[in-house]
C-alpha cells in the first residue's frame, strides 16, 4: 500500500501549478463554505436558543391548551406531576407558568396585554429578566406588585409606584380584576414583547384569575439537558404523564420559528451545493487529465502485473489527496478567523439590527464552532472527490492495454 | 523449464472495413534459456506476435502454451498473475514509472508479488548493481540517460524472477556504446541465470548477439537460423 501512497502522492506533483490551482479552489470553497455554514448555524443557534429560553424545549399543558390558548386548560400543578416529570432522564427542569390575557387601563389609556405569572426565583435565572430592568426592582416571590414592559408603560404613561387596573376572564368564567402597584419596568429589544407583556408573581396571579382553585397553572416550562430528538423525548414524556396532558416541543409550537430556518437552511445549502458544483467540475478537470496524460503508464503497469484494482486505488488516492489537502488548508485557515468571530460576533447596524429584534435575537451576527460543520465540509469534498474519482476508476478498469500504450 | 510453444497463431485486426492479418499462421517452440531475435520489416507482425506471447494481445485463432499452460484460456485477472510472475517485459521506450526511483521501479514488481520491504529492496538493489547502475538508485528515470533507463528496465524485468523476457526492440533509442552494454548485460543474464530472452528488432548489433534469429514477414515465419 506504501508504494501506491507513493506513486498517487508523487503523481500529483508531477505538474504542481495544476495541483496546487485545484488544491486552492477546494481550499477557497471550503474557506467559504465554512464561514458561510459558520454564520448560519450560528445565527440559528442564536435563534433556538432565545426559544428555548422564552418557551424552554418542552412544555406541558392541559390537553388542548395550545390550541385554545384559553385559562380553562388550565390544569393543578402537584409536586407528583413535578416528580413525573423530572423522573424522565433528560429533564434538567421543571418551572411553571400561568400565562394569561387582560385589559390594563390607567388613567384614560386602555390596552390588552399578556400576563405572565412566574415564580421569580425559577424563572429570572433562566430568563434574565430582572438583567433587563430600567427601572424599580424585579418581583418577589409574592410580590403584590406588576414588572411592565417598557413598550406597555409608555402607552399608559404609568410609572414606578403607580396603579395599573387590570379586568379579565378568570378561570371558569369568573372576572379576574384587580389593582396592581407597578414595581418595575423592563426593556424588550423586541417590539412585539415590548408592548405586550407584563409580570407578577404567580401567586398573585392564581389568586386573581383563580380564587377558588389553588395551585392552577396553564403551562409547566420543561428544560432539557440537550435538545436533540426533541419529538421523541416529548413523547416520552407524553407517556409518563398521559393523555389529560398534551407535551409540546418548541418545533411543535413554534412551527413558523422551524420554517424559517429550515428555509434558510436550504437557502445556505443550495447555495453550497453550487459551490461544491464548479470545484467538483475543477478537480474532474484535473484528475480527467492526470488520467488521459497517463493512458500508457497505466498500461504499462498493467503490462507488468499491476492489477487494475490496485491502480483503480492509485487513482482514487489522488483525487482524495487533492480533496484532502483542500479540506486541511481550508478549516487551518477559516478555524481562528471563526473562532475570533464566535468570541467578538459582528455588531449589526439598520435594517438587519432591526429584523433581528423582531425575531428576539440581540443584533449580532453570531458565529457557530459546532464540529458537525467542519466535518460536513470534510465529508461533502470527500464525496466529491469520490464521485470525480469514478472516471479514471472505470477508465483504469475497462481500458485496453495495448491501445492505451500506443497513445 | 520454461518452453513456449506456439501452434497455428493467428491474429487479425478486423476493427476497420479490411480486416489485417498481422499474424498468420505462426506455429514456433521456444526452449529455456534461449536468446532469440525476432525480425523483419516494420508491419511484419513481430510486435503483434511478441504482445500475444506476452499475454498482451489475444490470438485470433491457435493458441500459446507455456510450460503447458495456455496463456489464451486465461481469465484476465489471472493471465495479469501470470505475466507478474512468468514474463518480463523491456519496451523501447523504456517505460518506466516516472515517479518512482530506480531501487523503486525494481522493487515495485516484487511488491506485486507479495515479497517484504527489506527483501525487495535488498534484491532491488543487488539487480541494480548488477546491470551496473548501483551508484544511481535513488534517482527517478528523468534524472537518468536512455542507456541508464533501459539498464533499470533490464532490472525491473528481472526482478521478478521471470521465466523469459520479452524485449520490444530495447536499443532502438540508445546509442552504439549503450546497446553494446546493454546486450552484453542480457547475455551475462541469460547466462548466469538462464533466463530466455525473445526480442524484437530491427537493429544489425542485437542479431549479431542473438543465437537464434526468427524472421517474420506478413505474419508467417520465413526463416528459423539457430546459430551454433
Amino acid at each position: 500500500m506504501d508504494t501506491l501512497f507513493k506513486i498517487a502522492w508523487r503523481s500529483l506533483w508531477r505538474n504542481k501549478r495544476r495541483t496546487l490551482i485545484t488544491t486552492a479552489s477546494v481550499f477557497l470553497a471550503v474557506f467559504l463554505a465554512l464561514f458561510m455554514r459558520s454564520m448560519q448555524i450560528g445565527s440559528y443557534e442564536i435563534m433556538i436558543n432565545s426559544v428555548v429560553t422564552e418557551v424552554g424545549h418542552i412544555q406541558v399543558h392541559d390537553s388542548g391548551y395550545w390550541e385554545s390558548k384559553s385559562i380553562n386548560d388550565s390544569f393543578v400543578f402537584s409536586k407528583s406531576l413535578k416528580e413525573k416529570i423530572e423522573s424522565h432522564e433528560n429533564v434538567t427542569s421543571v418551572i411553571p407558568r400561568f400565562e394569561t390575557f387582560a385589559l390594563g387601563s390607567f388613567g384614560e389609556m386602555t390596552k390588552g396585554l399578556m400576563i405572565q405569572g412566574i415564580v421569580p426565583s425559577m424563572e429570572d435565572p433562566r430568563k434574565k429578566i430582572s438583567n433587563k430592568l430600567i427601572e424599580g426592582r424585579f418581583l418577589t416571590e409574592k410580590d403584590n406588585g406588576i414588572v411592565l414592559a417598557e413598550g406597555l408603560a409608555s402607552y399608559f404613561n404609568i410609572g414606578i409606584n403607580d396603579t395599573i387596573a387590570l379586568i379579565g376572564s378568570g378561570y371558569q368564567g369568573i372576572t379576574a380584576a384587580g389593582l396592581f402597584p407597578v414595581v418595575g419596568i423592563i426593556k424588550y429589544p423586541v417590539p412585539k414583547l415590548n408592548n405586550f407583556i407584563a409580570y407578577m408573581s404567580m401567586s398573585k396571579v392564581q389568586e386573581v384569575f383563580s380564587p377558588y382553585h389553588s395551585n392552577l397553572i396553564s403551562t409547566l416550562v420543561v428544560d432539557l439537558r440537550d435538545g436533540d430528538n426533541l419529538a421523541h423525548k416529548a413523547d416520552d414524556i407524553n407517556q409518563i404523564l398521559g393523555t389529560k396532558y398534551e407535551v409540546l416541543g418548541w418545533r411543535k409550537m413554534l412551527p413558523d420559528v422551524v420554517q424559517q430556518i429550515d428555509g434558510d437552511n436550504a437557502g445556505g445549502i443550495f447555495m453550497l451545493a453550487i459551490l461544491y458544483i464548479i470545484v467538483a467540475f475543477g478537480i474532474f478537470g484535473t484528475i480527467l487529465m492526470m488520467t488521459l496524460e497517463r493512458r500508457k503508464e497505466f498500461a504499462i503497469m498493467v503490462a507488468v502485473g499491476m492489477h487494475r484494482r490496485k491502480l483503480a486505488i492509485v487513482v482514487f488516492f489522488e483525487t482524495i489527496f487533492i480533496g484532502m489537502m483542500g479540506v486541511i488548508a481550508g478549516i487551518i485557515a477559516s478555524l481562528p478567523l471563526l473562532k475570533y468571530l464566535y468570541h467578538h460576533p459582528i455588531p449589526l447596524q439598520g435594517e438587519m439590527a432591526k429584523m433581528m429584534l423582531e425575531f428576539n435575537m440581540e443584533p449580532f451576527m453570531p458565529f457557530s464552532l459546532d464540529t458537525y460543520i467542519f466535518s460536513n465540509q470534510g465529508i461533502a469534498i470527500f464525496a466529491i472527490a469520490g464521485l470525480t474519482s469514478l472516471y479514471p476508476i472505470i477508465y483504469v478498469v475497462r481500458f485496453r492495454i495495448l491501445r492505451a500504450m500506443r497513445s | 523449464m520454461g518452453v513456449i510453444k506456439i501452434s497455428n497463431l493467428h491474429k487479425i485486426y478486423d476493427e476497420s472495413k479490411i480486416p489485417v492479418k498481422a499474424v498468420n499462421g505462426i506455429d514456433l517452440t521456444i526452449k529455456q534459456g534461449e536468446f532469440t531475435a525476432i525480425v523483419g520489416p516494420s508491419g511484419s507482425g513481430k510486435t503483434t506476435f511478441l504482445n500475444m506471447v506476452g499475454g498482451l494481445d489475444v490470438p485470433s485463432k491457435g493458441k500459446i502454451e507455456i510450460d503447458g499452460i495456455n496463456i489464451g484460456n486465461l481469465p484476465p485477472r489471472q493471465l495479469i498473475d501470470y505475466r507478474l510472475n512468468n514474463i518480463g517485459f523491456v519496451f523501447q521506450a523504456y517505460n518506466l514509472i516516472p515517479v518512482l526511483t530506480a531501487q523503486e521501479n525494481v522493487a515495485f514488481i516484487m511488491q506485486l508479488q507479495g515479497k517484504g520491504k527489506n527483501e525487495r529492496n535488498k534484491i532491488a538493489r543487488e539487480l541494480l548493481e548488477t546491470v551496473g547502475i548501483g551508484d544511481k538508485i535513488d534517482r527517478r528515470p528523468g534524472d537518468l540517460s536512455g542507456g541508464q533507463q533501459q539498464r533499470v528496465s533490464v532490472a525491473r524485468a528481472l526482478a521478478s524472477k521471470p521465466k523469459f523476457i520479452l524485449a520490444d526492440e530495447p536499443t532502438a533509442n540508445l546509442d552504439s556504446k549503450s546497446t553494446n552494454e546493454l546486450l552484453d548485460l542480457m547475455l551475462k543474464m541469460n547466462k548466469e541465470l538462464d533466463t530466455t530472452f525473445i526480442f524484437s528488432t530491427h537493429d544489425q548489433r542485437v542479431m549479431d548477439k542473438a543465437r537464434r534469429i526468427i524472421t517474420i514477414d506478413d505474419g508467417i515465419i520465413t526463416s528459423d537460423v539457430q546459430k551454433n
